[in-house]
């Protein structure tokens, strides 16, 4: 089976990690060709967030549904619509980039031989595909690990601080192909707190601190100065 | 799906170990290095105590063992690589068994090592008159002893003590696995071999297999859900 939907909604989630709470009762609908920005500071449950649609995380209270059903529903074939990118890269530096993209490749069950030229390429790493991770630069490991998240065309798309340690060219290059893949119909959740980064890039909004979502809405322009005054309200 | 998903682990694991053969070397050195410092302090003469041959098996597959869950483990803890394979659109429990097989592919490597060594050097070679015998032994206690271990890595593997937390959660269920180890390989080296005996610890050692496998392919997906 395979999955897909037009839209995630997270139903008075909460997700407690023992006597600490990451979420409390957060209400979200993320639709198809939205770029959301989940803004917050450190700590304030942006991650937990991300897991949580992942699928890596479980909510102890409400549920995430992705169209109609949960995840519990569609079972693993709804990890196939899923792609994520986070600080950490889910890379094996001991392995080449080839070698990395190919693994990803058949673990999702695509054709490695039809995939892993075009998303080298598309990383700009056709020349040193067989060079070992390990060597690369953060720019260069980001951009790789950029396409093995993207490598099976996910349908929601989720980058956990996606631009840490990156200089202005990698930037570019990530912010543009998330608007990409917006306007391809996916449904993309970015997770930062550089608002210089999030401003023009994101479409809608969702500020969280301390677990709580206290604003959920369009992105217009002076987010900075949104984000201050939500932040210094909530 | 689930074949296909272990065996992808199993061969990525492979390929990064023949770059570096970083486990594979520590744990051969470390399993040699405990058989000899036993070998140091019993064998007195050329003589070595009587059953003493398959505790020392055992006890050095099990530290050895042990040392190599960690290092696999700590592998996918470097760049969070798990959470991509718990990502991976197939059964969790799939990851598991791929696991599982890199390891026991380690351990019957230093096996293949250790009971040569150990027949050597404590008088040991009946053990090779009831060769099929040998390795049922050694592969019902090795599958136990890996199913739980396997399984304790992997939840461990954001803990951040996990180094001490393994063998102090490890050791005590794996306890009637390395008895049955033990009492099968022991009886092997009986004059004339206790055949009855052994085969008796056999079933006994692939009952707990059957029982630690299930539980663990039943547990994995839920402990590894955060």
């Amino acid at each position: 089976m395979h999955a897909d939907f037009d839209s995630v909604r997270l139903v008075e989630v909460s997700r407690h990690f023992g006597r600490r709470r990451a979420l409390s009762k957060v209400s979200l609908t993320v639709g198809a060709g939205d770029i959301v920005g989940l803004l917050g500071p450190n700590g304030a449950g942006k991650s937990t967030l991300i897991g949580l649609l992942a699928t890596l995380v479980a909510p102890t209270a409400g549920a995430v549904r992705f169209g109609d059903r949960t995840a519990h529903a569609m079972g693993p074939a709804l990890r196939q619509a899923i792609g994520l990118l986070a600080h950490e890269l889910h890379l094996y530096p001991e392995l080449s980039a080839r070698q990395n993209l190919t693994f990803f490749a058949e673990l999702y069950g695509l054709d490695p031989a039809a995939t892993v030229d075009a998303a080298l390429a598309r990383a700009g790493l056709a020349e040193r595909g067989d060079d070992e991770v390990n060597g690369f630069s953060r720019g260069m490991r980001q951009r790789l690990a950029l396409e093995r998240a993207l490598l099976h065309d996910p349908r929601l798309v989720l980058f956990d601080e996606p631009f840490t340690g990156l200089d202005d060219r990698a930037v570019g290059l990530v912010s543009d192909r998330l608007r990409q893949l917006a306007s391809a119909g996916a449904i993309v959740v970015l997770a930062t707190h550089d608002l210089d980064l999030a401003d023009g890039l994101v479409t809608r909004v969702a500020l969280v601190r301390d677990g709580r979502l206290i604003a959920d809405e369009p992105a217009s322009s002076g987010l900075r100065a949104r984000y201050r005054s939500a932040m210094g309200s909530a | 799906m689930f074949l296909r998903t272990a065996l992808l682990v199993l061969r990525k694991d492979f390929a990064i170990e023949m770059k570096s053969l970083e486990v594979l070397l520590t744990t051969l050195f470390f399993a040699v290095s405990c058989v000899l410092v036993f070998a140091f302090a019993f064998v007195k003469d050329g003589r070595a105590p009587e059953d003493a041959a398959a505790g020392i098996l055992w006890i050095a597959i099990a530290f050895a063992g042990t040392l190599a869950l960690g290092r696999t483990f700590e592998r996918e803890r470097y760049s969070e690589t798990l959470r991509a394979l718990l990502l991976a659109p197939a059964p969790r429990a799939a990851l598991y068994v791929g696991k599982l097989l890199g390891m026991l592919a380690l351990l019957g490597v230093a096996e293949g090592l250790l009971v040569p060594l150990v027949a050597f050097l404590f008088q040991a070679s009946a053990w090779f008159s009831r060769p099929l015998l040998l390795l049922a032994v050694l592969a019902g206690g090795t599958v136990g002893f890996a199913a739980v271990g396997t399984l304790f890595a992997a939840m461990l593997v954001r803990a951040r003590s996990r180094d001490v937390l393994l063998p102090i959660l490890l050791y005590p269920i794996t306890i009637p696995v390395i008895i049955g180890g033990v009492r099968g390989t022991a009886a092997l080296l009986a004059s004339p071999a206790d055949e009855v005996t052994a085969t008796m610890w056999i079933g006994i050692l692939f009952a707990f297999d059957v029982v630690f496998v299930t539980l663990s392919l039943w547990t994995f997906e839920p402990l590894m859900t955060e």
